[in-house]
């Protein structure tokens, strides 16, 4: 051992260079305020192996970065705990960069002869947050897809070079490819690169001039090993220990949180996305744009953040005056509290917003669904991701009902996205449309009138609503017994995907029914049933809420087969091409509760987000 | 440890405890991304390949009557991490008309490292562009000098109602037994 020691020693001068590194000099002994610099040391050190490994699973292109990112997180073993350590530790560095900071500029450390190393420092903070912003977009995702939108445009409106810079910096006119592949080169070749340079000038600075003592000094001075170098170590496992517990904290509160960092739906340039907001280290500039009205954000987004990072760069300087470095604190003082306070209310005017707070419950669902569908069976089309949420009637069906349907039906009493809707219903409400329970309450006599079902239609005077108020009301318990026979019939019609088993299991029931229906019932004198009848004015009840009698009637409710001529304000949504035949086949499955669900999942699910 | 060999200030058993937390403990803060990062990098060895089902790949009429071998595509289903794709290529195979309609099928690939054999039809042999191994028509070593360790692989091929199935799958190169890659 020594003697390979003392080979390596005589040809590479370890030795020197161990005692270099180790015995540097700490005047007034090892204090746990000297921490700082090595904890982002390692956290850089954390990053640079976590990010190289990440690499290998990345695949930067439109169609293939979410998809891989998700990939990695989801399918690859250890790869939700690699993408967390890689996240949360972006963010713990941005606190520890801080705290460095201050603690700099707290005792002084910034002062002549260290000038140099303290603008190096703060070339290496905007470095760190130009990786933060550039890997923010990566993912692909709705968020960070929007938020760097935001980060892109407001590049566009600095002075002379500003639309160039953001056409080079996106790679052309719009969001694509080479977006990512730009952004991908930066965040983990060129900002990588000139932070292993700099941090090297820093270092050797920091070297050079030695260490800036805290006065007075406590103990004799010591040397960096070990006992500095025992604090760093604690001081980086306890960095690594908050990453960690970043990590878990959703699964420790809740079996079901999340492991790791958020990963967003697949990036829409054609799905709003009202929960944009950047990482929480920039809110405090978000919040600060909402003060500049139209045309005058540059002041806000570029002149006064410049001009303040610029007398943080002179800070060196302005401390050589008497009253310097009380300025320079107070300085410091002022920025941190006005971030912070900018941070506080931004947080909170989110927190007040309920368009804000729907915006991010409906993020988290549409993310759910997206993982949920990209790790089925099926896989993921060449197309992306992004065109499993577009095909999905989980996803759609409640905002096409909100955008299409909602002005006169409801859905559970909402607007099928679970937003309530001011105006009063005027026709039916279409939660559970084609089961069981709905028709009970169509034939129920105390329920036809009301606004879930005829109560804002014309129809609330119809035949159909008298004989349900008339003959139904004056039912014997036996008629009773014969009208679920009938509904189960009817409903069978259906053949919904949560009715299965029932449908299965009752045949014989609904057999009866089909006969009751056609003879006792009467139900054939206005309806048409598994035979052709000229006759008859109300709708089809052959496959009635099935798929094929859904899309035909969505098409055009005018049509004969429904309510011909008598027909209410319904539009034929599919003939006067309100919607396109996707769109209704979206509706009509969304509608019947049909759509891909997961395995385990399958039984816990439900149609929309409850309410609150 | 090289800490030892350093001609520090006084080592007592104190300034040994401290040394040995210092390095115990920033290797466990250090060691936690490495291994996650080592976790995922080696999780291509957690994944088995599926075995090749049979799949359609010509009819018996397209192969010549005299036995002379014909390359065709293969076309599967086939999953490249997060995407399924349906009826792709995923290799060749060379398939040769034997007695009584029957149907010999070879993987096109060298086993010797990979490469894309050729049929060459004035030698009535394959020849691997690569390095030069030859093999006879029923895929076995032509010239015992070829550095392919076996001969070409032969794989399971009936016909059905005059269709050619062929269960495709690929094999591992560089060694004398035909196993499959998995």
């Amino acid at each position: 051992m020594k003697g390979v020691f003392d080979w390596l020693d005589n040809r590479a001068g370890v030795r020197k260079l161990a005692k270099e590194a180790l015995y540097e000099n700490v005047p007034g002994g090892a204090r746990w305020r000297y921490v700082w610099g090595s904890t982002l040391t390692f956290a850089i050190g954390v990053q640079f192996i976590t990010g190289i490994f990440l690499w290998m699973g990345y695949s930067p292109s439109a169609q293939t970065a979410w998809e891989s990112v998700n990939y990695i997180q989801s399918e690859m073993s250890g790869g939700w705990l690699l993408r967390g350590i890689h996240h949360y530790t972006a963010q713990v560095m941005t606190v520890l960069l801080v705290l460095h900071l201050m603690q700099v500029v707290i005792d002084g450390a910034y002062k002549a002869p260290r000038e140099v190393n303290f603008w190096f420092g703060l070339l290496l903070l905007q470095l760190v947050l130009a990786l933060s912003l550039t890997g923010y977009l990566l993912p692909w995702d709705q968020k960070g897809f929007w938020a760097t939108k935001v980060a892109t445009n407001i590049m566009a409106i600095a002075p002379v070079a500003g639309p160039a810079l953001q056409r080079i910096v996106i790679g052309g006119s719009d969001y694509g490819h080479h977006t990512l592949t730009r952004f991908f080169a930066l965040h983990a070749g060129v900002l990588p690169g000139a932070l292993i340079a700099l941090i090297v000038g820093h270092v050797y600075l920091f070297r050079l001039h030695g260490l800036k003592a805290r006065e007075p000094k406590r103990k004799p001075d010591a040397t960096f090993w070990p006992d500095q170098v025992l604090m760093d170590a604690v001081a980086c496992l306890a960095v690594m220990a908050a990453v960690l517990f970043l990590i878990v904290r959703h699964r420790i509160f809740s079996p079901t949180g999340q492991l790791g960092a958020e990963l967003g739906a697949p990036a829409d340039p054609s799905e709003p996305y009202s929960a944009a907001r950047p990482d929480w280290y920039f809110l405090f500039l978000f919040q600060f744009l909402k003060y500049f009205p139209g045309h005058t954000e540059i002041w806000g987004a570029i002149f006064i953040p410049s001009l303040l990072l610029a007398v943080v760069f002179l800070m060196p300087i302005l401390g050589r005056w008497k009253l310097g470095h009380r300025f320079n604190l107070g300085l410091l003082g002022a920025v941190l509290a006005g971030a912070g306070l900018l941070t506080f209310l931004a947080l909170a005017e989110d927190r007040h917003n309920s368009d804000y707070q729907f915006a991010a419950k409906n993020a988290e669902r549409e993310a759910e669904r997206a993982k949920a569908l990209a790790n089925s069976p099926a896989g993921v089309p060449a197309g992306g991701a992004v065109a499993l949420l577009r095909a999905d009637p989980f996803t759609q069906g409640p905002k096409l009902f909100a955008e299409h349907c909602a002005s006169c039906h409801r859905f559970d009493g909402h607007d099928g996205t679970g937003r309530p809707v001011k105006d009063p219903p005027v026709a039916s409400d279409l939660k559970g449309f084609g089961s069981r329970a709905w028709l009970t309450g169509l034939l129920d006599p105390e329920r036809i009138s009301t606004t879930n079902y005829f109560g804002g239609t014309k129809f609330k005077d119809s035949k159909m609503s008298k004989f349900v108020k008339k003959d139904v009301a004056g039912y014997t318990p036996e008629q009773k017994e014969q009208l679920k026979k009938v509904i189960a019939a009817v409903s069978g019609e259906a053949k919904l995907k949560a009715q299965q088993a029932d449908d299965l299991r009752d045949q014989p029931l609904i057999t009866e029914g089909c006969d009751l229906l056609k003879n006792a019932m009467k139900c054939t004198d206005c309806h048409q049933f598994h035979a052709r009848d000229e006759e008859a004015t109300a709708p089809d009840l052959t496959g009635w809420g099935s798929r094929d009698w859904l899309v035909k009637f969505l098409n055009n409710p005018a049509h004969p087969d429904f309510y011909g001529a008598r027909n209410d304000r319904m539009p034929a949504f599919g003939e006067k091409q309100i919607l396109d035949a996707m769109q209704i086949g979206l509706l009509a499955d969304w509608l019947r509760g049909d759509w891909y669900e997961a395995e385990e999942a399958a039984n816990t699910k439900s149609q929309t987000p409850s309410p609150r | 440890m090289e800490t030892k060999e350093l001609n520090g200030p006084v080592s007592d058993r104190r300034s040994f405890f401290k040394k040995a937390a210092a390095v115990v403990i920033g290797g466990i803060a250090g060691l936690v991304p490495a291994l996650a990062g080592l976790m995922v990098w080696l999780d291509p060895l957690r994944h088995k390949a599926a075995a090749g089902s049979a799949v359609k790949v010509t009819t018996l009429d397209a192969l010549p009557a005299d036995g002379i071998p014909r390359k065709f595509p293969v076309l599967a289903d086939r999953t490249d991490a997060w995407n399924k794709y349906l009826h792709v290529p995923v290799g060749a195979v060379y398939l040769r008309r034997t007695t009584g309609d029957k149907v010999e099928a070879l993987n096109v690939v060298c086993p010797h490292a990979g490469c894309f054999v050729d049929f060459r039809g004035d030698s009535g042999q394959f020849h691997c562009p690569c390095h030069n191994s030859t093999f006879a028509l029923d895929g076995g070593i032509a010239n015992p000098s070829s550095p392919a360790p076996r001969g070409l692989d032969s794989l399971q091929a009936e016909v059905r109602n005059g269709e050619v199935w062929v269960a495709f799958q690929n094999f591992k190169a560089g060694q004398k037994e035909k196993v499959p890659t998995a």
